[in-house]
């Protein structure tokens, strides 16, 4: 269907030949930008469901060893022991551009180097199950930040590749045929135009020669009325 | 420079102080969203949430979803794995591609 309310014009035409034009090339690219994330999100994808089942089952074997932990101890041992944490973590956030998505890089900095921060308290009150239990959440921690970044970046990547995907298909079924319609409308217009202007010359020529020749036959007639006596006498 | 924060029921997140990450015990979903509404405006760059809280206020979450920073991510509490991180993933692979090809299998 063509566009309502549109000029037929030559101007008009021009101008919806360099739209069809762009839309065609914008459709190009995006619809190359579409497959390009499409690609590196599945591989994404793939990866944060690895490192999900592998965080999953870490926590919910820490989960176990502090259930252990606590069951060996007092609550407020418990609660004193990791009440003043000694270790700290620092994140840093640098940005990553994956066709135009900005995806974020994590790296961490314990504030302290010392490893054996971890545990926040004297050995003499708390149980070994507990050590135990702080190890195993400090073992999972590197494989968590993994997992923030890569679920991060396939949630931004999914959102573009949405965006990107409906407005390949705008482009596609909508702009582009919609553009080629009003198009093919006014040249067709401006052919029907041309035409009508020819057949309107072609009678107006008809009508002028037609009225000469009217005119050429009464002079003819004239001669001959005013030649004839003259011939005779 | 970011840190990292833990929210959810005491005994599932009280682990996670001794490596160094930021806790915040909340009893309810008002007390969550609270939080979770006061953190992603400040210097946090990781937040956790545990799933079984993440269910009773999906709307916060849903809107961190796509903002750059904070990063909120699902995790497993004491009570058991309800399977909502998983789903997560699968959620993002039906947002991008229009059906869940990938893990639509799995369960």
């Amino acid at each position: 269907m063509p566009q309502t309310q549109v000029n037929p014009t030559r101007m008009e035409l021009t101008r919806l030949k360099g739209k069809l034009k762009a839309a065609t090339k914008g459709h190009k690219l995006l619809k190359d930008k579409r497959d390009e994330l499409m690609r590196q999100f599945l591989d994404l994808a793939r990866e944060n469901m690895a490192l999900r089942q592998k965080v999953e089952e870490g926590i919910k074997s820490a989960n176990q060893n502090f259930v252990v932990a606590k069951a060996s101890m007092s609550e407020a041992t418990l609660n004193t022991a990791l009440m003043a944490p000694k270790q700290q973590v620092n994140l840093e956030i640098s940005e990553e551009n994956v066709m135009s998505v900005e995806i974020p890089k994590y790296e961490t900095k314990m504030e302290s180097a010392d490893e054996n921060d971890i545990y926040s308290y004297g050995f003499a009150f708390t149980t070994a199950d507990l050590d135990g239990a702080v190890r195993s959440i400090s073992d999972i921690l590197p494989d968590m930040i993994k997992l923030a970044e890569v679920e991060k970046s396939c949630q931004l990547m999914a959102a573009e590749i949405e965006k990107t995907r409906r407005r390949v298909n705008a482009l596609e079924h909508v702009i582009i045929p919609r553009t080629q319609e009003t198009i093919k409308y006014i040249s067709m217009k401006l052919d029907e135009n041309e035409r009508s202007t020819q057949i309107r010359l072609i009678k107006v020529k008809d009508m002028l020669l037609n009225k000469t020749r009217d005119y050429d036959n009464a002079q003819d007639i004239y001669t001959i009325e005013v030649e004839t006596p003259a011939t005779g006498a | 420079m970011y840190k990292i924060a833990v929210v959810g029921d005491y005994a599932s997140i009280y682990g996670f102080s001794s490596v160094g990450l930021d806790i915040y015990p909340v009893k309810d979903a008002k007390e969550g969203e609270d939080i979770i509404r006061r953190l992603s405006g400040s210097q946090y760059g990781i937040i956790y949430v545990t799933e079984e809280l993440a269910s009773r206020m999906p709307g916060e979450i849903a809107r961190l979803r796509s903002v750059r920073t904070p990063a909120v991510i699902l995790i497993p509490g004491v009570s058991g794995n309800t399977g909502a991180g998983i789903e997560g993933v699968k959620l993002n692979v039906e947002q991008a591609v229009g059906s869940d090809i990938l893990f639509g299998d799995m369960d």
